[in-house]
């Protein structure tokens, strides 16, 4: 398939880990902070084309692994609602929350739809006019436009029973909290899809402040060796700075048009990630004029407590502190089809990729 | 759900396009990004063209890698082994 099978050639990408093992002098640890990535990594194997001194750590990339328990609760609380129904990126509905997830309520009853896109949630609205549906947003600059676009339909088309539950977040926040907290770090592997949308700019602090390089990483195994390449020349050159190697989908500026419909939706606000804890500016929420479509505000609900999963090292997972085979529950009591923890439910989440991959 | 895969525009209506992805065909709002024609490939992430992909820049990293490939010949010849 065009811009797949090129990126995926052998001989080269074997080429290019050769390249990485003779440029390469002392022990390198880059870190991937993207789903895609964590998935990518495991699925080629790409820590086996490397030398063992060029270690690969995972960070807070998953969507759904640094969401909250507490908005899951609150997901679940707004579903038993009758007048609600409840549209949701299929991962998401797994995850255990404190006592219930969305997959139980739905099994007991609860109108809970899994959709692809945010348009078919708001497509659910139009068919249900006496329904009141919320789609919950999660996913970093690459999803928050789609549901920014969304929310601006909704405006346009006057609709009064669509709601957003944002749990949008931005990625930079998360990077420079991982250098802050001195998690021992060579470089960023910068995700793809994200930069897409911001372009370069957001990672400007990473290199200056932190002395860390970020190379903009497409997902095909000869994007991420190229990428790894990158950042080991800027080491041995002691020359950190912010790189794309996924040329063909980034540009230096990003996407304007996604970017302002972002700015003019959304306003920063302080978010919770798991593994980090509360982040200042790191989350998105609607700006003042959208109220109408925000289902914290709009629709009340009694939230439980929060209780995190007995054992579940999944925020030490998501820090690169511990990987995880350092988790007793791991596979035998954790695994995908008995997810404890929400590293293990999503496609992207260590945990899970690593199950498929790597037991 | 953050993945996005390349996908040809096929047809364009408004601000949906028809793309297909490989063999499957499927809806992409083209809301959020600017000069999008028939022909072109982009990246369809939950349903949303995210960027146009550029056909240059694709070709420039492959080229890159293949200097990369030259340069690897050349050492493996100045340190007296045989290019692979
Ligand atoms: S294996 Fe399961 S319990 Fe352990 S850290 Fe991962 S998600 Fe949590």
């Amino acid at each position: 398939m065009k811009y797949i099978d090129e990126y995926r050639d052998k001989a080269l990408a074997e080429k290019i880990a050769r390249e990485i093992d003779r440029s390469s002098t002392g022990p390198l640890s880059f870190m991937e902070v993207c789903g895609g990535h964590t998935m990518a990594v495991r699925k080629f194997g790409i820590p086996s084309l490397l030398p063992d001194r060029i270690r690969l750590l995972s960070g807070p990339g998953c969507p759904v692994c640094v969401s909250s328990n507490r908005f899951i609760d609150r997901s679940v609380a707004l579903s038993r609602r009758d007048d609600v129904i409840i549209t949701s990126f299929g991962d998401l509905i797994r995850v255990p929350g404190s006592s219930s997830s969305l997959e139980k309520e739905k099994a007991k009853g609860a109108d809970i739809r899994v959709v692809y896109s945010v348009l078919d949630a708001l497509r659910v609205a139009k068919d249900n006019p006496l329904k009141r549906i919320v789609f919950l947003g999660i996913g970093f600059e690459t999803t928050a436009p789609t549901s920014a676009a969304a929310i601006r339909k909704a405006f346009e088309q006057k609709m009064n029973n669509f709601f957003l539950l944002s749990a949008h977040k931005i990625m930079p926040p998360a990077m420079e909290a991982l250098a802050d907290e001195g998690v021992k770090l060579n470089g960023y592997i910068a995700p793809g899809h994200v930069s897409t949308i911001t372009g370069t700019g957001i990672y400007k602090n990473i290199p200056e402040k932190y002395g860390l390089g970020c190379v903009i990483s497409g997902f095909e195994p000869v994007d991420l060796l190229q990428s790894i390449y990158m950042l080991v020349k800027q080491c041995e050159e002691n020359n950190p700075k912010v790189e794309i190697q996924y040329k063909r989908a980034v540009k230096e500026d990003g996407n304007r048009k996604a970017l302002q419909l972002l700015q003019e939706v959304f306003v920063l606000a302080d978010d919770w990630w798991r593994g980090l804890g509360v982040l200042k500016n790191s989350g998105l929420q609607l700006r003042e004029t959208y109220e109408q479509f925000n289902a914290f505000t709009m629709i009340d609900v009694d939230v439980e407590e929060t209780k995190e999963p007995k054992g579940c090292i999944c925020g030490e997972i998501l820090k690169g502190l511990k990987n995880p085979k350092d988790c007793k529950l791991f596979s035998a009591v954790c695994n995908p089809s008995l997810p404890v923890g929400a590293c293990m439910v999503s496609n992207e989440g260590a945990c899970n990729a690593w199950y498929r991959y790597n037991r | 759900m953050c993945l996005s895969v390349p996908a040809k525009v096929l047809s364009i209506d408004g601000d949906m396009a028809r793309v297909a992805v490989g063999e499957t065909i499927c809806n992409a709002s083209l809301q959020i990004v600017d000069d999008i024609r028939v022909g072109d490939y982009i990246l369809l992430h939950t349903g949303f063209a995210l960027q146009k992909i550029s056909e240059e820049e694709a070709m420039e990293t492959l080229r890159l890698f293949k200097e990369l490939e030259d340069l690897d010949k050349r050492m493996d010849q100045e340190e007296g082994r045989p290019g692979v």
